[in-house]
């Protein structure tokens, strides 16, 4: 795959990006132990946006790994996970907002620490997303790439500490144009009382189609579907599923 | 197996300030203000009852499941349960529950999502999402689409495996079941009768929901 651009973006940062259809969205843990909080909607139509709920309930999965497809509330493949060696990413635990971020880590202004100040993953969301005209209506609930929560038998969740090590990594291959918010605040769960966010290495390479045997295609009958009905809202021939 | 958090309400429907019924596949929209009690009631059992609440001096702030289920380290909602909404704040508080189990991570369905899961020719059947567009639609006040977020699923059992697996297991609600829950300050409830068929989140037969309110 054809590299497009990389960028470094640190621990508590935020960032988006219209991802093209067929490009290849690489997320690599640089130093073990990040998170990163996604988003996404449908470039063409925003009202149509990532639908986790809809996402786990087609693919039987309370985690995301390679194979799953991210879903819209519209039943569309937004983005298909086609590598991941960590092996499991939270679609649980969703993200803090400024009233938990610093009752958790205390406060540390702008004005006293300048670029070293707590963010938090909530306002991170919402600027980013307001950059793409999008409002806190738009706002959905989130990915947690590189973090891990374990339910037990009565549905009590843990966060599971030292998930994912140095250099994994996860790549997102777009269905459609995309907006892709991502925001690199701790899991919101993650119990370490120091603010400690790490950095994330954004990559993103030219890639190409799904073949009739891809991975995530061919996953589960439900991921053929709706990657169907991606096809349909582009009128491009659908494959047959 | 689930801890069940049985707790009866100490309401009698004769005192209820409202007390209205609707059938499968309809829904009601309706504002509940701070103080008030909220009853849900599964008339003949195992039915969902697909619920989103908003704040209603701002539709923004809203129901929040991943909240929700972060607040309190847990998956399923039961008496104690504090639904949270997008900007923090406590909603409304479950005060007494029948059932002992409620889903909030498998959300509503759609005729898209059943063309997903089912089959592609499967968009004519009618769904939840589509009651939830046209009670926010004759509601007005600019609600639209982008006020479709996650909801609650009132007596339904969707269980999370250590392994991280995901299935629909069958209604839990047996007849006269209810869920009751306290406004903390003013809000709208949205709820859909579930009209799914093609799943036994409403045991193949969807019937209808009993709503009362009580000062």
């Amino acid at each position: 795959m054809t590299l497009l651009y990389e960028e470094h973006l640190s621990g508590g940062g935020l960032w988006s990006a219209v991802v093209r259809r067929h490009s290849v969205l690489r997320l690599t843990d640089l130093e073990g132990g990040v998170n990163a909080g996604l988003m996404m909607w449908n470039f063409a139509q925003p009202s149509d946006r990532l639908n986790l709920p809809d996402t786990l309930k087609a693919q039987h999965t309370a985690k995301l790994t390679r194979g799953h497809i991210l879903m819209s509330d519209m039943g569309r493949a937004l983005a298909s996970i086609i590598t991941d060696t960590a092996g499991w990413h939270d679609p649980l635990g969703g993200h803090a907002n400024a009233v938990e971020t610093l009752a958790k880590y205390g406060a540390k202004t702008y004005q006293e620490a300048r670029n070293d100040w707590h963010r938090n993953a909530r306002d991170n969301f919402l600027v980013e997303a307001g950059k793409h005209g999008l409002s806190p209506r738009d706002l959905h609930a989130n990915v947690n790439f590189f973090s891990r929560l374990d339910a037990d038998e009565e549905g009590g969740l843990a966060f599971h500490p030292d998930h994912s090590a140095t250099g994994s990594l996860v790549e997102l291959r777009a269905e459609m144009d995309l907006i892709v918010v991502i925001t690199t605040c701790q899991h919101p769960m993650d119990p370490d009382p120091a603010y400690a966010p790490k950095p994330l290495l954004l990559t993103l390479l030219q890639g190409g189609p799904p073949a009739a045997d891809d991975f995530c295609r061919t996953f589960r009958r439900e991921n053929a579907r709706s990657l169907a009905l991606t096809e349909r809202f582009l009128a491009h021939p659908s494959s047959d599923p | 197996m689930s801890t069940l958090k049985y707790h009866e309400s100490p309401f009698s429907p004769g005192q209820a300030i409202v007390d209205h019924t609707i059938g499968a596949g309809d829904g009601w929209m309706h504002l509940i203000k701070a103080g008030q009690t909220f009853r849900i009631l599964d008339i003949e059992g195992t039915q969902a009852a697909d619920t989103l609440f908003y704040d209603a001096a701002d539709f923004s702030n809203r129901y929040c499941a991943q909240s929700t289920i972060r607040r309190q380290g847990a998956l399923y909602l039961t008496t104690g349960t504090h639904l949270i909404s997008s900007e923090g704040d406590t909603l409304l508080t479950i005060t007494a529950d029948t059932c002992g189990r409620h889903d909030t991570i498998g959300g509503a369905c759609a005729t898209e999502s059943n063309q997903v899961r089912y089959s592609l020719d499967k968009r004519w059947m009618h769904a939840c999402r589509d009651t939830f567009m046209l009670q926010l639609i004759k509601w007005g006040r600019g609600a639209s689409k982008a006020d479709i977020t996650h909801n609650i699923n009132f007596f339904m059992n969707v269980p999370v495996t250590p392994e991280g697996g995901l299935f629909f297991a069958d209604g839990v609600g047996s007849a006269g079941t209810y869920v009751e829950m306290q406004a903390e300050r003013d809000v709208v409830a949205l709820v859909s009768c579930c009209p799914q068929l093609n799943n036994p989140c409403n045991g193949w037969n969807p019937t209808p929901l009993r709503f009362l309110i009580w000062d």
